[in-house]
């Protein structure tokens, strides 16, 4: 891996481990890759936190990039967006231990008997 | 009910060469792993993406286009028939300048609920934005492997 552009490479790949190192914007991140688009009120659905911080939480995914939004009519949607989570998995899973680890991610699934999802 | 994701990277290259990298055969095949558009990028004209095998896999249209800024594409898979049944999708690549950094916002979408396109392209979009930064900031790609 070249490190061209790496200040800007290390900087937000170390906003993006802070912003994940969080177990409350973790569940924010499950809950827009169940549903991807949703808007504050509906993330902060059922959730045990208040409007403000979840509100807040958003603000530090956002600016990691690892949640993108878009104004639809009146309402801001939340997407999860994994590009920023991939140049990570990219950089140290390398090209040639992909398809090893989709054989391993396969046979978990279904000796865990989750093979519903394809 | 729509599906719809949003994809967003940021490149340290200007709109100009990211244009060039999303319109040209060429450059596009070294970063998506092998599949090519065939288009004229002009409003209104037809639009495919080509596998490694020659096999066409999806068509379209060129809804929009402003070099170098912004690019609609009106696009359906060809070679699934559950998916090319949903109809077409709407793809808007919008790229901004912000310093010396050029931010690429992808919105893939469709105006039905739980979209099978959206999910399958959902799987495609993160790797080829890794690869398409990486090649643009460094001259190589991560990865060349290939899709079946």
């Amino acid at each position: 891996m070249q490190l061209n552009g790496c200040i800007l490479d290390l900087m937000s790949m170390d906003v993006v481990f802070r912003a994940l190192a969080d177990e409350s914007r973790r569940a924010l991140l499950d809950r827009l890759f169940e549903r991807n688009g949703q808007n504050l009120g509906e993330l902060c659905d059922g959730l045990r936190m208040t409007r403000q911080a979840v509100s807040k939480h958003l603000a530090i995914l956002e600016a990691a990039n690892i949640v993108s939004t878009r104004k639809v009519g009146r309402s801001k949607l939340h997407f999860l967006n994994p590009v920023p989570i991939n140049d990570i998995a990219e950089r140290w899973i390398g090209k040639f231990e992909r398809g090893r680890l989709e054989v391993l991610r396969e046979l978990k699934r279904q000796l865990e008997g989750h093979n519903d999802e394809q | 009910m729509s599906s719809r994701f949003v994809y967003v990277t940021y490149i340290r290259t200007t709109p100009e060469k990211l244009w060039e990298a999303l319109t040209t055969p060429t450059f596009m095949k070294r970063y998506w792993y092998g599949v090519v558009a065939e288009s004229d990028w002009k409003p209104a004209s037809p639009w495919k993406l080509i596998l490694p095998d020659g096999r066409t896999a999806d068509t379209g249209e060129i809804l929009e286009a402003e070099q170098p800024k912004r690019l609609v594409i009106k696009w359906r898979n060809e070679f699934r028939p559950q998916l090319k049944a949903e109809g077409y999708t709407r793809c808007t690549m919008e790229i901004a300048q912000e310093g010396d950094i050029t931010k690429l916002s992808i919105v893939h979408e469709i105006d039905i609920p739980d979209s099978k396109t959206i999910e399958a392209v959902s799987g495609g979009w993160p790797r080829i934005l890794s690869n398409l930064k990486s090649l643009l900031e460094t001259g190589e790609p991560l990865s060349t492997t290939k899709v079946a």
